[in-house]
């Protein structure tokens, strides 16, 4: 009798049900969306804010204080430094700056003073400090007699283009984005793992200590029984993320439009990474380039071993979370069996993350996407660098076989340790248990 | 008359432990099969083994004349010494999945649920939660979900423990109506008193082996000591029981009696009859009470387990 469809069923219809979870699918968007308006709305507003700044420039540098709309100056004229200082005090401006006059240059730059009631902000000193770099760079190359125009006409950018040898060109954006596509894939994973790896060992746990676990298994073998629930609670997984995604968008773009501001702008983190890949270049060229690598990377062989790396690493380790919630009575005796499941899950994120950066075909990088417990993680952020088909297979070979072993293994445990009670068991009683 | 469950000397062994040595057991077809034993004897291995849920060693159980398969599961209800349900599912639907697990299809297993829950007047607590309800509640519950789909073999694992008297009774009533309607019933106990109550045929298991198996009258009967409690009006009871002493062996007894009476257990010789005890003591005293010492489920068990 094949009662799978029912068992899945019910773990699927528990799960959902469970008032936990509900608050859980709806709250966390919510919160998640409060958090990012909140900050993007409290950096926007330090942002906005105008900050005057008094200038007493005592060597009259021409066309250096241009008033932009974030920082005004108000250039004093014909007063000392005391009474400048006074007329500060008495406005609400954010400070005075002053530049002496002496004849050497050098010296003048040597000695420019910020002047505030609170310690200044960091950025707008070091935006001061370039500004007057820039300046006194130029007077002291007049000084010399140096030709700025033709400095500035002996300028040279660069920007390596890049071209595999079948003729692919991409960029340094390029392997940006495909390292955020990488990352975000096997962050998603790892995170999933956790979450629903947990929740199948607490149901696990919650059917032994309920007692409930003899009269099932007297209908169904725990085979049946724990990929029943490894898949129930998976779909429940699924249900849940999709939730949060569609959910979390449509509040996201309901905040951004009330409020007016960007979340994304704020909220995420590679903007900044493309903005330092793309310094000094224009904004059409960043876009030009973000098209081109989108269309560079190979999102077919991206989405399709996403699907089976995902499914063939997240059955594998909830195989192994089955294995312990079945091995122990409650939730506090599984952490010595938590850290070897949590090990190799960390590592291959570290792995991904500091090696695949550096060299995504390196000796490191392809071995550990070949280790079936991190190769999920690991050949996921590797794929958007173009890994060949046959090295994908091979992987996937290997964890398909190490999780029809672990399946085995956990199912052994399972049937065992189902029917344990009372005693915290060892390593080396479950390898007994394979025995029985 | 057939036997409904077979099992042929079956081993199990967890590790260096052995649980189950060569044990083989009869169960007639239609009878209350008790099945005893000091705990961690092995009785539950024995019973897990029947269910399908812990694979023997070596051996083979039979049911119904067929080696045993998951097709069987259908054939036995089990309810297990360690059980529960799941805390926050609701009554109804717990009982309807438990149901349709064992292969009931969600009409019947429906139709069959109000039946019996009209039948123990619990009714109306379908829509409520396992957590809301007493533990002799669930346990009612835990028996409906048992019986429900009519098997052949009923496994009781300390059925009564949990409920009060009169729903004890209530049960027991139960289990005496399903085997009249043809249910074989596997009962396993520590309760003696409701041995002698119930079984028609005991098995004795004891540190992995059997020991003892047959029809409870007959183990009775092989285990009778041709004792027999007499209570005797006499003048002089010292002299009496002395002159008994000389022709039988005597012992002291207790019971209950309304009169002042000299109270002895008597033990025949085996060429002896009851006859001739009668006689004997006609001839010396006034006979109040005569009974032969029949031993019970409890002695049978102690004096078993002791002597292995």
């Amino acid at each position: 009798m094949n009662h799978l469809p029912l068992i899945i069923k019910r773990e699927y219809l528990t799960k959902v049900k469970n008032k936990s979870f509900i608050i859980m699918t709806i709250l966390s968007p919510i919160i998640m969306i409060a958090l990012i308006a909140v900050v993007a709305y409290l950096s926007n507003l330090n942002n906005e804010k105008v900050r005057t700044i008094s200038v007493l420039d005592e060597y009259g540098l021409e066309g250096v204080f241009v008033s932009t709309e974030k920082t005004k100056y108000d250039v004093l004229e014909g007063v000392t430094l005391d009474i400048a200082k006074e007329l500060v005090g008495e406005t609400s401006n954010y400070g005075l700056l002053h530049i002496e006059n002496f004849t050497n240059l050098d010296f003048i730059s040597n000695h420019i003073k910020f002047y505030s009631e609170e310690s200044p902000s960091l950025s707008l000193i070091s935006d001061l400090e370039r500004k007057l770099e820039k300046e006194f760079t130029n007077l002291k190359m007049q000084e010399a007699e140096i030709d700025i125009s033709k400095i500035e006409a002996s300028k040279v950018y660069i920007n390596i283009g890049q071209e595999n040898f079948t003729g692919e060109e991409s960029s340094k954006i390029d392997s940006i984005i495909k390292l955020i596509f990488g990352c975000a894939a096997g962050y998603l994973l790892f995170m999933f793992i956790i979450i629903y790896g947990n929740m199948i060992m607490r149901s696990v746990i919650e059917e032994k200590t309920s007692r409930i676990i003899e009269v099932i298994i007297s209908s169904v073998k725990p085979v049946q029984l724990m990929l029943g629930k490894i898949i129930g609670t998976s779909l429940a997984g699924i249900t849940q993320f999709v939730i949060w995604v569609v959910f979390g968008g449509i509040l996201m773009t309901i905040v951004s439009l009330v409020l007016g501001i960007s979340l994304m702008d704020s909220s995420i983190p590679q903007q900044e990474l493309l903005e330092m890949a793309s310094e000094s270049q224009g904004v059409e060229f960043y876009f030009e380039s973000f098209k081109n690598a989108l269309s560079n990377m190979p999102l077919m062989n991206l989405i399709v071993a996403f699907i089976f790396f995902f499914i063939g690493g997240y059955l594998l380790y909830s195989s192994l979370y089955a294995a312990i919630g079945a091995a122990v009575d409650n939730e506090t005796d599984t952490q010595q069996f938590m850290l070897p499941i949590l090990m190799p899950l960390i590592l291959a994120v570290y792995i991904g993350i500091f090696t695949v950066i550096e060299d995504p075909h390196g000796t490191v990088s392809t071995v550990f996407s070949y280790i079936p417990l991190t190769s999920p993680v690991v050949m996921l952020m590797r794929i958007p660098f173009g890994v060949p088909i046959w090295q994908q297979l091979i992987s996937l070979l290997i964890l398909v076989g190490t999780f029809m072993f672990t399946v085995w293994f956990a199912a052994k445990i399972y049937r065992v340790g189902i029917l344990m009670y009372g005693k915290k068991p060892s390593y080396k009683e479950l390898i007994k248990w394979i025995k029985y | 008359m057939s036997n409904l469950l077979e099992v042929h000397g079956v081993s199990k062994n967890f590790g260096d432990f052995k649980a189950l040595n060569n044990v083989s057991i009869q169960v007639p077809k239609g009878s209350i099969f008790g099945l005893l034993g000091p705990n961690g004897a092995g009785k539950t291995t024995l019973i897990r083994v029947i269910n399908q849920i812990t694979m023997p060693d070596s051996g083979t159980v039979f049911l119904d004349g067929n080696s045993l398969n998951a097709s069987h599961i259908k054939d036995i209800g089990y309810l297990p010494e360690e059980r529960g349900l799941y805390k926050s599912m609701k009554v109804g639907e717990q009982a309807l999945y438990l149901a349709q697990l064992k292969g009931l299809s969600k009409a019947e297993a429906k139709q069959r649920l109000k039946y019996w829950f009209d039948r123990l007047e619990i009714g109306d607590w379908w829509n409520k939660k396992i957590q809301e309800l007493s533990k002799g509640m669930a346990q009612k519950i835990q028996f409906v979900v048992t019986v429900l789909h009519n098997p052949k073999l009923l496994i009781f694992d300390e059925p009564f423990s949990g409920f009060d008297p009169i729903n004890a009774n209530l049960i027991k009533d139960e289990i005496l109506r399903l085997r009249e309607d043809g249910a074989t019933v596997i009962f396993s106990t520590h309760r003696m008193e409701s041995v002698e109550e119930l079984c028609d045929d005991i098995a004795l298991i004891h540190k992995s082996n059997k020991i003892l198996e047959g029809k409870l009258i007959d183990i009775k009967r092989q285990y009778k000591t041709n004792t027999f409690e007499v209570g005797l009006e006499a003048e002089n009871k010292t002299a009496l029981k002395e002159s008994i002493n000389g022709k039988f062996s005597v012992s002291e007894a207790n019971f209950k009696s309304l009169n002042n009476d000299l109270k002895l257990n008597i033990k025949l010789a085996e060429n002896e009859t009851a006859q001739d005890l009668i006689s004997f003591l006609n001839q010396h005293a006034y006979i109040n009470h005569f009974v032969e010492v029949i031993p019970s489920a409890n002695d049978i068990f102690i004096q078993t387990v002791q002597n292995n």
